[in-house]
């Protein structure tokens, strides 16, 4: 694992002091001012995010990254719902391509540099069930696998391989990952636990964006839901960090109204800037089973596709806008995903029903921009059955990001996503070009179990830590069967000791060796090789 | 507790166990420990004045507060003085029982003992104080005349007789109940309208607990809204109530070293919550039942309202196994036995009318249902399909995943919401 520490580079020096502090007048705060404070002690210790953004639903592809030199074969698959070829916007010096004609800000984004288009992003054997496809994107499985785990969470968990135990700490005062807007999702779950802090949970004391939490009666049942709201408001270890954190940030870039996803990915260029060390932002926003009536049949560049690709849109571009204001754009990347594309050719209910691969966009300044791989085909006179083959695998794009964003260690990437693929070339990778320094969030918290070798061949020393009474080592698969207990013991004593995995005639791969000591468990991936 | 069938036992039992608390740490005899636990619960239902007498000859009870070392030449307050402040008159504004009342029925008591061998109590009258005991006025200067030999044994019915003719007693039993299964707080109104009425219908039924449970139970009071989910739940109702509302099966009890493993390890867990059953931090029993003004608050604090999560969060994803068996909340068995789980809408209604003993508003419903059971899909259908896609083909990972990590983010969430802390 790699220090990154290029990170100081990239911050404003502080020879720009003290004029100007990102864009603040340093003439309207007294010297002592927290604000003030807040921004001059810059955040030289954050390091790269990661904001992921969920589009749920299963957004047509085809009809937001549009193949205009294919554009016959487009329109005669999807006549009732295709774009005109005249309202489709252009990509800077690249005619093959167009975008949806509500995507303006993305258009402005491709054509500054900050966005890669990467098309046709699927698996093999695509899956077209939303839960299945869901939990399939954010487990980062193969189709016929089913990993209740999901990849960000695991690497996460390779990153902090003690969390929670001691944490948080002076390393990562933070949570690793926030979810922004719904209950914490199957992508931030890792081995043991679930990575992330969701901040519209109710226990939370930011009640961020459309955070229903029942107003508690007036009665004793009231009284006492509210102390115990209190309690768990002040108990959430991260929240005055996030506080603090979000109040070091009065102004920033204009965001368009009612626009839930730019409401959320406020929140993030707040949260980035005031300092979080939080490495990965989930936001989403729903809407896209746009199984009939997507486009108007009168202008089908209106409608609710448009309406949802101008919430995208807009919503992106204003918070690369913000990221650029508040002086954090090298330090911020993000992505989109839905769990499929549509059907390539269009239903009679001026809609597209399920389908399998679609492009992903990649933003940000650190972006290599362009157009990643080729239009998708589309076979003359498209049948209901035909879908759009992917010509990426998504864990390529992961593994990408993993490598030249994280800076993570191949064989790392490899444990995180079972197996290794392609790497694209859609990131800036020159942040990982430095010199390699152990991360110190690794030995972090309290180690509680840890092997080696690791990889290993065909036996590896298992070493746990226990502090006494029932302590069990179970070796777990990656589809999160147990098939190896090393330890069910009730110990007398505490101290670490160890124990010998023989993974014998096991097939290469990731194994887990989870700890449970009463109530404490922790789990370590292992990576079996040749 | 575990096992019990619907029943209101256990949780008399345990309120018992708080009222006449003792520590098995100090009484340190097996035998004595499940003797005085057994007689409450055969009591829990009974005579509350035979409770009294029986607790006051118990062994363990003997041991704890030193009673069998109470004889005449070396009197021993300390069980008398318990006696009359925790367990019978309590400390209410109008008991006015004085210090050489204490010691007067310390000389009472004199003359119990415990036979080693035998362990069976029995009752020395040449240690017993055979002087006629004077009580002060608030006793209405009441005598109990000294007997010798075995008849010494008669003054503590004598001693107790006294205890019960003064109203405070039946009122302070009937507050004690209320908190227990009401709420902790008692206007004046609660006073006049519910805990005098009780007190009567205790004292006419000669002590009998049934009567004034029957009565507080079909009371409108009992059942008014103001007066419901206000209690907030003990760690021993958060564990085994979690535990009975998923039917999370155990070991056999046939099987007693895996079976005592599980429950040793909730017991560690209700343990670091606040509440060791079987050990209350000391004679009072366990704060949150007496200590004005915060009560039944004192179970939540910023370190034991993380680890019921944390317990709850451990059931519903890992489980905790031991000796290769796992207690685990099966959400799809749980899911199973709700009425329409096929319809989000009223598998979330559902669910909570078993796991919550508050009302949730419908918006909250929605937004739950939509962010976990649809995964921010609209359309309901989409988990009915994932439902019955299950049903049909139990055996298929995929179909079982896709249902399971749904449900178990579900309870696992609803478990986390302060909501879930209110009984």
């Amino acid at each position: 694992m790699r220090r990154r520490d290029f990170l100081r580079n990239s911050l404003p020096a502080a020879a720009v002091l003290p004029a100007v502090v990102d864009g603040y007048s340093i003439k309207a705060f007294a010297a002592d001012s927290p604000l003030l404070q807040a921004l001059m002690n810059p955040t030289t210790e954050t390091d790269h995010v990661l904001v992921i953004v969920q589009l749920s639903g299963g957004n047509d592809g085809l009809n937001m990254v549009i193949p205009v030199s294919n554009y016959s074969g487009y329109y005669n698959a999807r006549s009732n719902v295709a774009i005109a070829e005249s309202k489709i916007l252009k990509l800077d010096g690249y005619e093959h391509t167009g975008l949806h004609p509500a995507m303006t800000g993305l258009q402005k984004m491709y054509n500054d540099g900050k966005l890669n288009i990467v098309q046709a992003v699927g698996y093999p054997s695509p899956n077209f069930s939303h839960f299945r496809a869901t939990d399939i994107w954010m487990s980062g499985s193969a189709s016929d696998e089913v990993v209740s785990t999901g990849w960000a969470g695991r690497y996460l968990n390779t990153e902090y391989p003690n969390y929670p135990e001691g944490y948080p700490n002076e390393t990562m005062p933070d949570p690793l990952a926030i979810q922004i807007g719904s209950i914490t999702s199957l992508a931030l779950q890792g081995p043991a636990m679930n990575m992330a802090m969701g901040i519209t949970n109710p226990t939370s004391f930011y009640n961020l964006i459309n955070n229903v939490v029942d107003p508690a009666p007036d009665n004793p049942m009231g009284y006492e839901l509210t102390y115990i709201r209190t309690i768990a408001k002040q108990t959430n270890r991260f929240a005055e960090r996030i506080v603090a954190a979000a109040s070091k940030v009065p102004q920033q870039a204009a965001y368009p109204q009612d626009n839930y996803l730019a409401d959320q990915l406020k929140i993030v260029a707040r949260l980035v800037k005031g300092g979080l060390k939080t490495r990965i932002y989930m936001v989403g926003m729903g809407g896209f089973d746009t199984h009939s009536s997507q486009a108007e049949s009168s202008d089908t560049s209106v409608g609710t596709h448009a309406r949802l690709l101008k919430t995208l849109s807009d919503a992106i571009k204003a918070f690369t806008d913000d990221c650029q204001f508040l002086g954090v754009q090298d330090r911020v990347m993000g992505l989109t995903f839905s769990e499929f594309g549509r059907r390539i050719k269009s239903n009679s209910s001026m809609g597209t029903d399920h389908g399998a691969a679609a492009p992903m966009f990649i933003f940000g300044k650190q972006t290599i921009p362009g157009v990643t791989g080729n239009n998708p085909s589309i076979p003359t006179g498209a049948s209901v059955q035909d879908n759009i083959p992917f010509q990426y695998d998504f864990r390529s794009v992961y593994a990408t990001i993993l490598e030249k964003w994280f800076c993570v260690p191949s064989a790392t990437i490899e444990t995180v996503l079972f197996r290794n693929f392609q790497r694209l070339n859609i990131v800036n990778d020159a942040a990982c070009k430095g010199t390699p320094v152990d991360d110190p969030n690794q030995t972090a918290g309290e180690q509680l179990i840890t092997n080696y070798p690791n990889p290993f061949t065909t036996t590896t020393t298992i070493q746990y830590k226990t502090r006494g009474g029932h302590t069990l080592v179970q070796i777990i698969d990656m589809l999160g069967r147990v098939i190896r207990t090393l330890v069910d013991a009730d110990l007398r004593t505490t101290g670490t000791f160890t124990v010998t995995f023989d993974s014998g005639a096991l097939p290469t791969g990731v194994y887990y060796a989870r700890l449970q000591n009463e109530a404490k468990q922790q789990v370590r991936p292992m990576l079996k090789v040749r | 507790m575990l096992k019990q069938d619907r029943s209101i036992r256990e949780k008399l039992t345990l309120m018992w166990a708080d009222h006449f608390g003792t520590e098995t740490n100090t009484i340190r005899n097996a035998h004595f420990i499940y003797k005085h636990n057994d007689l409450l619960r055969k009591d829990c239902l009974g005579n509350f004045r035979k409770m009294v007498k029986d607790v006051t000859i118990d062994p363990g009870m003997l041991i704890y507060l030193n009673g069998y070392l109470n004889e005449a030449t070396a009197p021993d307050e300390n069980y008398a003085r318990e006696l009359m402040e925790l367990y019978t008159l309590g400390k209410g504004p109008t008991v006015a029982y004085t210090e050489p009342d204490v010691r007067t029925a310390a000389s009472v008591l004199t003359g119990w003992r415990i036979n080693p061998d035998t362990l069976e109590v029995y009752f020395d009258a040449a240690k017993h104080d055979i002087k006629s005991k004077t009580f002060s006025s608030y006793y209405n200067n009441t005598v109990i005349p000294g007997r010798a030999g075995a008849d010494g044994a008669l003054e503590t019915d004598d001693l107790i007789s006294m205890l019960f003719a003064k109203q405070e007693t039946s009122k302070y039993i009937c507050r004690c109940i209320y908190r227990w299964f009401v709420y902790y707080k008692i206007d004046a109104a609660a006073e006049a309208n519910v805990i005098t009425p009780l007190a009567i219908i205790f004292r006419s039924n000669n002590y009998e607990i049934k009567p004034v449970l029957e009565a507080l139970f079909k009371s409108e009071h009992f059942f008014d809204v103001l007066n419901q989910g206000c209690l907030i739940k003990s760690p021993v109702d958060h564990v085994i109530g979690c535990m009975r509302e998923f039917n999370v099966l155990f070991p056999p009890v046939a099987d007693y070293g895996d079976a005592y493993g599980m429950w040793s390890f909730i017991r560690s867990f209700m343990q670091a919550m606040g509440q060791n059953i079987g050990d209350p931090p000391d004679v009072s029993g366990w704060p949150a039942y007496y200590q004005e003004p915060s009560f039944h608050e004192i179970w939540i604090t910023h370190d034991t309202l993380p680890k019921r999560n944390q317990f709850t969060d451990l059931m519903t994803w890992n489980g905790y196994t031991r000796n290769e068996k796992t207690i685990i909340i099966d959400a799809i068995a749980f899911t199973k036995t709700l009425p329409n789980p096929g319809d989000p809408n009223k598998l979330v209604e559902d669910a909570l009318s078993v796991i919550y003993r508050v009302p949730v508003s419908e918006a909250a419903i929605q937004s739950i249902k939509q962010s976990i059971l649809l995964s921010g899909q609209t359309q309901d259908y989409y988990w009915t399909n994932a439902w019955n896609g299950y049903l049909s083909d139990p055996g298929n990972m995929q179909a079982q995943t896709i249902i399971s990590n749904r449900l178990k983010s579900l309870y696992q969430y609803l478990m986390n919401l302060s909501e879930y802390q209110l009984s």
